[in-house]
């Protein structure tokens, strides 16, 4: 190991005596390419009768040894591993790399295609699964009513301490981060009310913007992406973790029903705090907006309170709090049905856990442009 | 077997918060043999593997490989060590977004600089060396059954034609026949390619079957060193619960059967 390493060579002669195959120097990985290069060379030409000498060769590892067995040929090696003369180490490394090689054929690197057909197939995959996502939501939301309505009447079988569980960590916990943030978009958007409609001198109405957009869509909407973000991928990581350790198959193993004790509570917690939450970013946000016109409008507080008072009626609010129990099932539907998609590994589920991530947001604003469409037809 | 030490254990204390895990530990490794690490759960054998392969910071003591301290040494100089040898972690550890082949070309393609195909083709030999078949090096490694996983790995740890191998529990997990297979397989590549291994293990079969010499720790020691028949004989509670208790018995008397 420690004398300096010679690069190994190989050189064919021929004479009176035949061939001979004259192998020496060191046979490893450092030198792989150069004697592949070099065995790729003589292949074609060796003889049946060449005779090999190996006794020369001064470091040999797998990799060596395959260049020789490859060179070689199967009998060829065979019989050298065979030879008395080499040290056993040697030929029992031979023997094996030998052994190794007549069950391996040539390992095909994937096949990696691109073009038209690819990009063909590939849009049809996406749109195929797409529906097959779509029938796969819509039955696993008949799944989750039927667990409603099969426990609904029987207070024996409900979780309550699952729910109330779930309750804090959805609900209670989101209340700091859900309120600063709404209180900074209710910010911004009374900035830009007042920045726009100074031009017509109406920023007075600054207020009606940050009323309306709060009660009918921001606050519901910030809170279902918020949820969406924080909550959906959360039951898909607890559900899909679960999943992989075969615990879902232990909870039927057991004679239990995962959808009663894994997805009513969750659906059910979501259910209750998204509403409350919606509630706490309206307000938040209105708190917002009115600190933004307080210093810049230079309005009062009791002003701000008598114009919001005059122009909100009690339908904004509502209109915008009725999306929020459909969100939330939504939601936590979503969330659930990807952690039971989830298989095997690890891997899995952090793609599934994204998957929810963007279906949730992508439904929650789906349905509330259809929202915003019917109530504007119903002139709400 | 020569009788020169490529791995030094001297004066080993390992800590995880108040639990001592290792004190004062000595061991020493000698070339070309294959020595088994054995001791109830929870005396460090795996700890002990990590701390020798440099994944582990002992609280004291010094740990030499080649005569090198790994941890001392700089990042350049480490790496060059550490090629020197090769690990089979307990689960496999195969990259999970890389192919069977691709996970054991992947040290031949960094460290020795062969080009993909080369890689390859060098990574089917050493797949068919740990005993997989031709069409698992397409595979996934979340398509590989456990046995075939451990192969694979063991694959992997043999890329870079290693001198010595760790193995942590390479037959737990498997079925008799596989673990019988394994032993069988880790014998050959011994003899074939020269290694030296450290096995880490529970399974007396195994044991019995491959190990030229058993370590076994206890109290925070390698309390008994030693061909398995001597380490046996130790006057110690636990030493004499495991090779003699009914298992052991039943390994002893397959291990004389087999030698029959």
């Amino acid at each position: 190991m420690d004398t300096p390493s010679l690069p190994g060579t190989v050189t064919l002669t021929r004479d009176t005596g035949g061939e001979r195959l004259v192998l020496r120097g060191d046979w490893t990985l450092p030198f792989y390419e150069a004697l592949q290069k070099r065995a790729n060379e003589l292949a074609g030409s060796l003889g049946a009768g060449v005779q090999v000498d190996i006794h020369d060769v001064h470091a040999m590892d797998t990799s060596g040894a395959f260049v020789i067995a490859e060179l070689l040929g199967s009998s060829r090696t065979q019989a050298l591993a065979q030879d008395e003369a080499l040290p056993a180490a040697r030929r029992a490394l031979l023997k094996t790399v030998g052994d190794a090689i007549d069950t391996y054929c040539k390992g095909v690197p994937r096949k990696r295609d691109a073009g038209f057909v690819v990009m063909l197939e590939r849009i049809g995959r996406a749109v195929a699964s797409f529906w097959k996502q779509t029938a796969k939501l819509l039955g696993f939301i008949g799944i989750t009513l039927q667990g409603f309505a099969s426990t609904v009447l029987r207070p024996s079988r409900w979780r309550v301490t699952a729910l109330v569980s779930h309750l804090e960590q959805t609900g209670l916990d989101a209340v700091p981060i859900l309120a600063l943030l709404s209180f900074m978009v209710g910010a911004v958007v009374a900035f830009l009310g007042s920045t726009a409609l100074a031009a017509y001198g109406a920023s007075v109405f600054t207020v009606d913007l940050v009323g309306f957009a709060f009660l009918r869509e921001f606050g519901v909407l910030l809170t279902a992406i918020l949820l969406a973000g924080r909550t959906a991928s959360a039951f898909t990581a607890q559900i899909g973790s679960m999943k992989a350790r075969e615990e879902i198959d232990a909870i039927r193993t057991l004679g239990l029903d995962p959808v009663e004790l894994l997805v009513l509570p969750r659906v059910l917690a979501l259910l209750i705090a998204l509403p409350l939450l919606t509630f706490v970013a309206m307000i938040a946000g209105i708190v917002g907006g009115g600190v933004v016109c307080l210093a810049t409008l230079k309005m009062s507080p009791s002003m701000f309170l008598n114009m919001f008072q005059e122009d909100m009626q009690l339908r904004q609010f509502l209109v915008g709090i009725a999306k929020a129990p459909v969100f939330a099932f939504m939601i936590s539907v979503i969330g659930c049905m990807e952690g039971f998609k989830v298989s095997g590994s690890a891997q899995s589920v952090g793609e599934h856990t994204t998957s929810a991530v963007v279906q949730s947001i992508f439904v929650v604003i789906l349905l509330d442009a259809v929202a915003a469409l019917f109530y504007m037809e119903m002139g709400w | 077997m020569s009788t020169e030490t490529v791995i030094e254990v001297r004066g080993l204390t390992n800590r995880f918060g108040t639990q001592t895990v290792h004190e004062n530990l000595d061991l020493d490794v000698r070339r070309g043999e294959i020595i088994g690490i054995v001791g109830g759960s929870g005396t460090g054998k795996s700890v002990l593997l990590r701390t020798i392969i440099g994944l582990v910071r002992p609280v004291s003591g010094e740990v030499r490989v080649f005569g090198e301290n790994l941890l001392s040494l700089p990042e350049e100089k480490r790496s060059l060590v550490e090629r020197r040898f090769g690990v089979l972690f307990q689960s496999g550890a195969l990259f999970s977004s890389l192919t069977v082949a691709e996970n054991v070309a992947l040290p031949m393609v960094e460290h020795a600089k062969l080009d993909r195909a080369d890689a390859t083709r060098l990574a089917g030999v050493k797949l068919a060396l740990s005993g997989l078949p031709v069409d698992a090096g397409r595979k996934w490694p979340a398509q590989l059954s456990g046995g075939m996983i451990k192969r694979a790995a063991l694959a992997r740890a043999l890329a870079l034609d290693p001198e010595i191998v760790f193995l942590d529990e390479p037959t737990a997990g498997l079925d008799p026949i596989s673990a019988a297979a394994f032993d069988s397989l880790i014998v050959t590549l011994r003899d074939a390619l020269g290694l030296t291994v450290f096995l880490v293990t529970h399974d007396l079969d195994t044991l019995y079957s491959t190990c030229d010499r058993v370590a076994v720790l206890s109290q925070r020691r390698v309390l008994a060193v030693g061909p398995i028949d001597e380490v046996a004989r130790t006057d110690d509670p636990w030493v004499q619960a495991y090779f003699n208790g009914p298992r052991g018995r039943a390994a002893t008397f397959a291990a004389r059967q087999g030698k029959d």
